[in-house]
């Protein structure tokens, strides 16, 4: 058996090979910083990307609410409430900012339904205008609302939770809300997750002529959407809204799910992070004990680098060798931590929702992260010693026994 | 003399050469201008007691270290105008150490170790047999090539020993008591590899405080208090 070309290389696995036990438990640091930061990367970027994508679906949306900062005099509160509602008039002002977009104006509040003999619920209830259904949510079984009828569509969570199917009679209200109807079941909505124009999926979605026979607030709504093709058209419409609306006191908020789903992101992206920052405590552990390691295997190796440095090995060799051996202990903790972080991300993200986001670039990427942060940290641990080793004096160093 | 042809030409000059050691509680000289030439092919023993500085000088002719004042030429170069780099290269190139401990690396095989100096100077493998020949011309068998420092006799670690001193076809074999750690039998053997080499036209210094062994060498130079002894 001959030496490879690099011989220092060589002779940096056969040491680690040499010292076993002693390079694996550094490695074993390595493993678990690497497994630290590279799951909890995974865990924050699937969390992440399945908030986008629920938040996403309302992204071309401007969600126009009255000001509760200001007291512009709207019409009076709902029924056992002080919020202010966006009167008809305001309503035509937002759609002729709004330009040829959709306006949906929506009534919304909460009461408290009961299936059958199941226990009372409160569930929240919107009014919407039938025609306008279909701009915000998907129907998954039945039909949606119609001009007239009083049918009303019910959210997935609900349906479940409630056992409600197409058909079913839902009782709303009681005594101590003040009203008592009945309403029919036309259809389940599929699950739309969390959005900031509607939230549906444990909702009742009712037809606006009966929210409002019910609970008056006729020509007044709690809040109103513009929906418009694309992102860009946001700015203009908020700018033109906000001149009309807003002149010499603030009447309305102008919210856009783009900029929440901005906020929400960087807000789950400061979270990762910081969960990163706590995984990089644990790697900063697995360096001082590389370190250590390193710092011994140089104490233990004093006579042979004298030898080597006398026989004709440059300062330069003698620090690579230390180095190679530092790459070597942490590329067996970084390969060792990145698989078990692979199979463990994914049982962990399987655990807490869904795996339909972990073989993502934004998700998967922390593996090679991972492994090579723990690397780098193992390069870095070992310049201290490589360089003291390449330092020593040869003749005190040949004279160590 | 054994008939060997010694040339006038020096491998090693020592002019003057002093060494002093800057410690805390004082300076301390250990040479105090040393004076003499080593010529190609000649065989040099060293002698002296326990601190008179010949190991001192020992470290100075091996490039390990450098004079405080005085000329040291090895090879036709003065050392003491060497960078730590240059140094190195002028042991790795020049130099073939034979130690009193063998000094082998534990990690490589025989066969590796004799090897080693040829990779440091040409960067690969040696493609010449140059490592087998050498091991042969110290008596090591193939059998040997393959074990350990650990799995070899004293003996047979100091032949792998002088094989790699002299893959890379030195100017000068040094020699730090060389049979110290080793019986009499064996001793002599590594003494006669040595006379052998030296025949072939190898200049040899060795330090050893053993008047039998430094009747082996052409001449021998005394060291006391660190001054060479009339």
């Amino acid at each position: 058996m001959k030496i490879r070309k690099n011989v220092f290389f060589q002779l940096a696995s056969r040491n680690v090979r040499l010292n076993f036990s002693r390079s694996l438990l550094a490695a074993l640091g390595i493993i678990i910083g690497v497994v630290a930061i590279t799951t909890m990367g995974i865990l924050g970027a699937n969390i992440q990307l399945a908030v986008s994508s629920n938040l996403s679906s309302s992204a071309n949306s401007i969600i126009i609410t009255p000001d509760t900062g200001s007291r512009g005099g709207f019409g009076p509160p709902t029924r056992g409430t002080t919020t202010l509602l966006i009167t008809d008039n305001q309503v035509r002002e937002i759609e002729q900012a709004a330009g040829h977009n959709v306006v949906v104006p929506i009534h919304s509040g909460s009461d408290l339904i009961q299936v059958g003999t199941k226990d009372k619920t409160r569930v929240t209830i919107y009014g919407l205008d039938p025609e306008k259904v279909s701009n915000f949510v998907e129907i998954a079984e039945g039909s949606s609302l119609r001009g007239a009828s009083s049918g009303v569509l019910i959210g997935s969570t609900l349906a479940k939770d409630q056992d409600i199917k197409v058909g079913t009679r839902i009782k709303v209200g009681d005594e101590s809300t003040g009203t008592n109807e009945v309403v029919r079941v036309v259809g389940i909505l599929k699950s739309k997750g969390f959005g900031i124009d509607l939230m549906p999926d444990n909702a009742i979605i009712a037809p606006d002529h009966w929210y409002t026979s019910v609970y008056g607030n006729q020509g007044e709504y709690q809040q109103v959407d513009i929906l418009v093709p694309s992102i860009k058209d946001i700015p203009p419409i908020k700018d033109a809204i906000d001149k009309k609306m807003n002149k010499k006191v603030k009447v309305v908020s102008i919210t856009d799910s783009g900029a929440l789903l901005e906020t929400i992101n960087a807000t789950i992206g400061q979270i990762s992070t910081f969960i990163l920052l706590l995984g990089g405590i644990s790697l900063l552990v697995a360096s001082v004990s590389i370190f250590n390691v390193m710092m011994m295997s140089v104490k233990d190796r004093i006579n042979e680098i004298g030898v080597l440095r006398s026989i004709g090995t440059t300062k330069s060799e003698i620090r690579k060798m230390f180095i190679y051996e530092s790459f070597i202990i942490g590329s067996i903790g970084a390969v060792i931590g990145g698989l078990i972080s692979f199979i463990g991300g994914y049982l962990l993200v399987r655990v807490i929702g869904t795996t339909n986001y972990f073989f993502t670039p934004a998700s998967i990427m922390y593996v090679p992260y991972g492994m090579a942060i723990g690397i780098v940290v193992c390069l870095i641990s070992g310049l201290y010693p490589a360089a003291k080793a390449a330092n020593l004096n040869p003749i005190e160093a040949l004279r160590h026994d | 003399m054994r008939g060997i042809s010694i040339s006038d030409e020096p491998v090693i000059r020592l002019v003057d050469v002093r060494k002093v050691y800057k410690l805390k509680a004082g300076d301390v000289t250990a040479l105090q201008g040393i004076s003499f030439d080593i010529l190609k092919g000649e065989f040099v023993a060293i002698m002296g007691p326990s601190g008179s500085g010949k190991s001192t000088l020992l470290n100075l002719i091996g490039c390990l270290d450098v004079p405080t004042s005085g000329e040291l030429i090895l090879a036709g170069r003065n050392v003491k105008e060497m960078s730590d780099d240059e140094l190195t290269f002028l042991r790795r190139d020049e130099i073939g150490f034979i130690f009193q401990k063998f000094n082998l690396i534990s990690l490589l095989t025989a066969y590796e170790n004799a090897e080693y100096p040829i990779i440091l100077k040409q960067g690969h493998m040696d493609e010449e047999g140059k490592t087998a020949r050498m091991m042969k011309l110290v008596g090591l068998g193939d059998d040997l090539m393959t074990h350990k420092p650990s799995e070899l006799s004293g003996g047979q670690q100091q032949r792998v020993a002088i094989a790699r001193a002299l893959v890379n076809d030195p100017a000068l074999l040094l020699c730090d008591e060389p049979t110290g750690n080793l019986d009499s039998v064996t001793g002599s053997q590594i003494m006669d590899i040595l006379k052998g080499l030296n025949e072939q036209g190898r200049t040899i210094v060795m330090v050893t405080h053993d008047p039998n062994i430094a009747r082996s060498a052409h001449r021998t130079i005394n060291i006391i208090d660190g001054r060479v002894a009339a």
